[in-house]
């Protein structure tokens, strides 16, 4: 077979107020296969109510080997958090 | 630090391998070979019991039966994409499922001959496959364990629907009962061995124990399915065909009889009742499946460029 059907990424909500989520990939032709495909694999129990696809050639990541040096200009800043502020007990509603 | 050393590490701490971490080659290929057989085994496992759609005794069972064939079909796609993350493509692994070159699980070269099977394998196979399967969930590398943990939701219902058949016909006429007690009998060993050779024959365990993509070994995973299986058959009123099930006081578990190995062998090197069929049926429906993939790809790229000249 020459041309294989490319590779999708799939994202399903899984209700309403909530995040789509990735929960894998799977092979279609085009992109409306890809979402009945997720469909039939991915929410066969009710599992989602809506589906989004994208085809994996245009997902970039960050390198994992670069995750030390990237992630760490977070790691000093621990004034970001509300933990870091001391304060007196009597101190309500805050 | 070397990345060998960083790999391990990781491993050790239960951090999960994702597909673009450094990673030994060894582990690399071990994987890919443990994750597609594991992902023919769901795929050409749907044929035994596609064999009992047609003539399943009642709606109620033939829906169930399709909707267990259907999962089965999604577990394999579950599996096949974890293994594509490691970099082997989707069509090369269905080329060496049909040249041979790599294995599905032997369970599925015997055949269906009664509806009991169908009651026997869901209590049986899907049971020991569960038992297998659960601590997978678990495995280091984090496409597997994911595909694990949506399989083993999953896999509850084929082993409770299968024993519930049992159930129905343990309690039946004279001749459901000898029916059922029949694929007890002929599925009970075959299931047994799923859990592979015994551990001292078994050279390839311990690197994967270190790499976390094997949790329990051989004869653990075995001897808590039989120790399983023994209280449950007791529901069915049925007995396991093994002479030398006894509890043992001191070990805690259940001896049972010697496995015959030499079964095992001649069916995993290509020998069993059904080896051939099952293969023919697979590469038959890749073959014949060859144009309506290529007329899909063709329609999409119609549709494709029609749109970029709109
Ligand atoms: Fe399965
Ligand atoms: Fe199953």
């Amino acid at each position: 077979m020459q041309h294989n059907w490319p590779l999708w990424e799939i994202f399903i909500r899984s209700k309403q107020g909530l995040d789509h989520k990735h929960v894998g990939s799977l092979h279609a032709a085009d992109a409306e296969m890809a979402i009945e495909n997720a469909r039939d694999v991915y929410t066969r129990r009710m599992e989602g109510v809506s589906i989004w696809v994208v085809e994996s050639k245009y997902v970039h990541a960050s390198n994992p080997d670069d995750a030390g040096a990237f992630y760490d200009p977070a790691n000093d800043k621990v004034y970001r958090h509300p933990t870091f502020y001391d304060l007196p007990d009597e101190l309500k509603h805050m | 630090m070397s990345f060998e050393k960083t790999f391990q590490d990781k491993v050790d701490q239960d951090i999960r391998i994702e597909p673009k971490d450094w990673m030994p080659d060894a582990y690399r290929k071990t994987l890919i070979r443990q994750i597609s057989q594991h992902a023919h085994s769901e795929i050409v496992g749907m044929l035994p019991e596609a064999n009992w759609i047609t003539r399943a005794p009642s709606l109620k069972r033939k829906a169930t039966l399709i909707a267990k064939v259907q999962d089965e079909a999604g577990h394999g796609l579950y599996l096949y994409s974890a293994a594509e993350t490691l970099g082997i493509s989707r069509d090369e692994m269905l080329g060496q499922l049909h040249s041979g070159k790599t294995k599905y699980s032997s369970i599925f070269n015997y055949p269906t001959i009664t509806w009991a099977d169908m009651g026997a394998i869901g209590w049986l196979v899907d049971g020991a496959a569960i038992m297998n399967q659960v601590p997978l969930c678990r495995a280091s590398f984090g496409p597997y364990a994911r595909a694990m943990v949506r399989i083993c939701k999953e896999e509850s219902f084929h082993q409770r629907q299968g024993f519930e058949i049992l159930l129905v016909l343990s309690k039946g006429s004279e001749a459901q009962r000898r029916m059922c007690q029949d694929a007890i009998d002929r599925w009970w060993w075959p299931s047994v061995m799923m859990f592979g050779p015994n551990d001292d024959a078994s050279p390839n365990s311990e690197l994967s124990m270190r790499w976390k993509i094997k949790r329990f070994s051989n004869d653990e995973l075995r001897q808590k399915f039989i120790d399983v299986c023994v209280e449950q058959v007791k529901l069915l009123g049925m007995t396991l065909p093994d002479p030398d099930l006894k509890w043992n006081e001191e070990k805690q578990h259940y001896d049972f009889g010697p496995i015959d190995w030499e079964e095992f062998k001649n069916v995993i090197s290509g020998n069993g009742p059904c080896n051939k069929e099952r293969l023919a049926a697979r590469v038959q429906a890749h073959e014949e499946g060859a144009w309506v993939r290529e007329a899909a790809m063709a329609h999409a790229e119609k549709k494709n460029k029609e749109k970029n000249a709109a």
